[in-house]
């Protein structure tokens, strides 16, 4: 384990190690068969502490820092994705916009809520007509002596029939748009005007959704503004830099499941009366898949670091996202290959994780968009 | 309440181990070491029964500088404090028992829960030789353990092989956890935290005034011998035949 990691964090991520091998595993089939989450396995991690890790101290989380954060989300995602993604909203995309830029009222209602899993958190940006361009979106947030009142749509968002709270970005300005023309708002579920569409119907991620939330002439009180107006734009893009290093590190800890499945399917599978193991061709995979995931493991622990060490880390939070997730696909590919026609059957779960992590090369930027972003960076004069 | 529980670095029971070559030992580069799993159940009992009756759990583990670790491995599950008992030299369950009688001289716990045994060297009878010394009832490989109101007694439910068996022991008692007591909760990261908080006392042995002259010694360590590869037989005449004749366990 990289040296870098606290003792603290090391000693918990053993403690989820054993909560994914125990606990876990042991129900993820029907996880995805049934779409749910049973309540005592979320009991258990609100209890362990896991929806307020990123959370400071004085919220009521436990205040740990990205690296140490990474890893034990790597360790956690060695199970089902559903399990991931449940608390990974609350110490990400869902909360650091609050912690960031909240008020202390803002800090003080919301945080404790979300750090111990009370409150399940959502992050509305991605519109239908504004996926990779966040720039372009509609949703409006049209300022009157009540408050704001906001009317548009999102789609694709994580949580939304679940959550609680919704860190929602929307137009405050149509002449300037990103450029001070948008503002992130908090609104809580129930609020008069807002309402879930479809969910949708998902080619993997069984068991975490994704929504329409709709917003018609959704009443937001002053208190609700999140950051000074106009910096909504800032706000999301400071929230995604950190999120896509959590994305990394899920798909190198889904990767690191696979390779060791791959190696121990490997060894006892036999065909012309010798393990698979000992053909180059396999050993080339094996030996693909445990390199790739190195360098990504690695990217990741320095990105980390640099971030916990206040470096501007867009760059290489990009470039981060961008491998692990194209190398654990890559992992994915290889081990189901490997498997035969068992990689296709369903029990040996090698199909589902493929599905699942076939998603991390779309969500938080695509990988095409990471690239956009690294040239820019390496263009710009 | 006081309860004083014990508890054993051990290597992972997962871990694939190999003798050093001199067969003093097991090579423990590399090895991962643990709680005994055994005495994790105590340390769950222990503090079920102090959040419902109230009082302190203590934890006291005897070896080198090391056994910290599992020191607070422990207080990260929500004991209160610690007892290490620094011994570097070899011992057996004798001297143990005989250090841990020492400890429960100073300590005065109401309840002494051990592991029914470590899962290193199996040998399971620290906890007996604990109660003899001390004069206390016992109560090992306990399925179940209720503590009565007054706090007077423990109704504790056994695992024998011909079932189970209850009986009721007067505090202060040695209760000894078995497999199905309980399933030990995960350490949370606040209490992780916490833990560094928490006092550990170190002590020696000689500060304990007790003695260590072991009575057991290991020889050598050997691996067991390589199974031969087994044989597949045409029909269950044939097994039977085998079981009779070859086997003769029938
Ligand atoms: C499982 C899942 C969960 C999600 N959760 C959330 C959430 O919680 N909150 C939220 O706000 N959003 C969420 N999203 C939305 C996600 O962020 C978007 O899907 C993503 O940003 C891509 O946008 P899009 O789907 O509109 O694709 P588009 O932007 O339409 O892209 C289509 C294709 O064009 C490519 N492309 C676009 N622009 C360029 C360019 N300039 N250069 C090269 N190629 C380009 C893209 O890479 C892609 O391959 C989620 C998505 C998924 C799949
Ligand atoms: C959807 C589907 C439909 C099917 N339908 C039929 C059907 O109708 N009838 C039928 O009879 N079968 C059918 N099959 C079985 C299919 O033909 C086998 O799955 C396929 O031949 C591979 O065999 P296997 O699954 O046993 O994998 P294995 O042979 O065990 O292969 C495992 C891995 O080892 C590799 N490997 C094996 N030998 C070597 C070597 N010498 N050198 C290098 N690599 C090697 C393989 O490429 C693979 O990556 C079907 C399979 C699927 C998935």
């Amino acid at each position: 384990m990289d040296e870098r990691i606290t003792q603290d964090a090391r000693h918990f991520i053993d403690s989820v190690s054993r909560f994914v091998k125990d606990e876990c595993m042991p129900v993820e089939d029907s996880i995805e068969e049934t779409g749910r989450l049973p309540e005592a396995l979320v009991r258990t991690m609100r209890d362990m502490g896991l929806f307020g890790l990123r959370i400071p101290s004085e919220y009521g989380g436990a205040g740990m820092n990205l690296l140490d954060y990474c890893y034990v989300l790597k360790e956690l995602s060695k199970s089902h994705d559903a399990i991931r993604a449940i608390m990974s909203v609350n110490n990400g995309i869902g909360s650091m916009a609050i912690v960031n830029e909240g008020t202390e009222e803002q800090k003080r209602h919301y945080l404790p809520l979300l750090a111990s899993g009370e409150y399940i958190a959502s992050f509305a940006l991605t519109e239908p007509g504004a996926g990779s361009d966040a720039s372009a979106l509609t949703t409006m947030a049209e300022r009157t002596e009540k408050g704001w009142v906001l009317n548009g749509m999102k789609h694709f968002i994580t949580n939304a029939p679940i959550a609680d709270i919704f860190t929602v970005i929307a137009l405050t300005d149509k002449e300037k748009r990103a450029k001070g023309g948008i503002s992130a708002f908090l609104v809580d579920k129930g609020s008069r005007g807002l309402r879930i569409g479809n969910v949708h119907s998902t080619m993997g991620g069984k068991g975490w959704l994704q929504a329409e939330v709709i917003f018609e002439d959704c009443l937001v009180p002053d208190a609700g503004l999140l950051g000074m107006p106009g910096s909504g734009f800032r706000i999301a893009m400071k929230t995604l830099n950190e999120g896509r290093l959590s994305a990394a590190a899920s798909a190198i800890g889904i990767g690191e499941r696979l390779l060791s499945m791959g190696v121990e399917y490997a060894k006892l599978r036999k065909q012309f009366g010798k393990p698979i193991a000992e053909f180059e061709a396999i050993q080339w995979m094996l030996a693909d898949s445990a390199t790739e995931l190195y360098a990504a493991d690695r990217m990741l622990a320095d990105t980390a670091s640099r971030f916990d060490h206040g470096e501007d880390i867009r760059t290489h939070s990009s470039m981060t996202k961008l491998f692990a997730t194209e190398a654990a696909f890559r992992v994915a590919d290889r081990v189901l290959q490997l498997h035969g026609g068992m990689g296709f059957m369903k029990e040996t779960k090698i199909e589902r994780l493929f599905r699942d992590i076939r998603a991390y090369r779309i969500f938080e930027g695509t990988s095409e968009i990471q690239r956009f972003m690294i040239a820019r960076e390496l263009l710009k004069d | 309440m006081k309860i004083l529980v014990t508890i054993k670095r051990v290597s992972d029971p997962e871990a694939k181990l190999k003798i050093r070559p001199d067969g003093t030992g097991i090579q423990t580069e590399g090895v991962k070491f643990v709680v005994n799993p055994f005495d994790e159940i105590a340390v769950e009992e222990a503090l079920r029964i102090k959040e419902k009756h109230t009082g302190e759990v203590v934890v006291v583990s005897i070896g080198d500088k090391v056994v910290t670790e599992q020191i607070r491995a422990a207080l990260a599950m929500g004991v209160d404090r610690g007892i290490f008992v620094n011994y570097t030299g070899s011992y057996d369950s004798y001297d143990v028992a005989g250090i841990l009688a020492k400890v429960v001289e100073q300590e005065q716990p109401d309840i002494i829960i051990l592991g029914k045994q470590a899962v290193d060297d199996d040998m399971g009878q620290a906890g007996f030789m604990l109660a003899e010394m001390l004069g206390y009832p016992q109560a090992a490989f306990a399925s179940k353990v209720e503590i009565s109101d007054d706090k007077k007694t423990a109704k504790v439910t056994r695992e024998i092989d011909g079932g189970l068996e209850t009986k009721e022991v007067g505090l202060p008692c040695i209760i000894t956890a078995d497999l199905r007591l309980n399933t030990p909760r995960y350490a949370s990261l606040p209490n992780i935290m916490k833990a560094k908080q928490k006092p550990v006392k170190e002590v020696t042995v000689d500060a304990l005034g007790a003695v260590v002259k072991p009575h057991v010694t290991i020889k050598k360590l050997t691996e067991p011998p390589k199974r031969k590869g087994g044989v597949k037989v045409e029909s269950v005449q044939d097994l039977v035949g085998k079981l009779k004749n070859e086997a003769k366990v029938l």
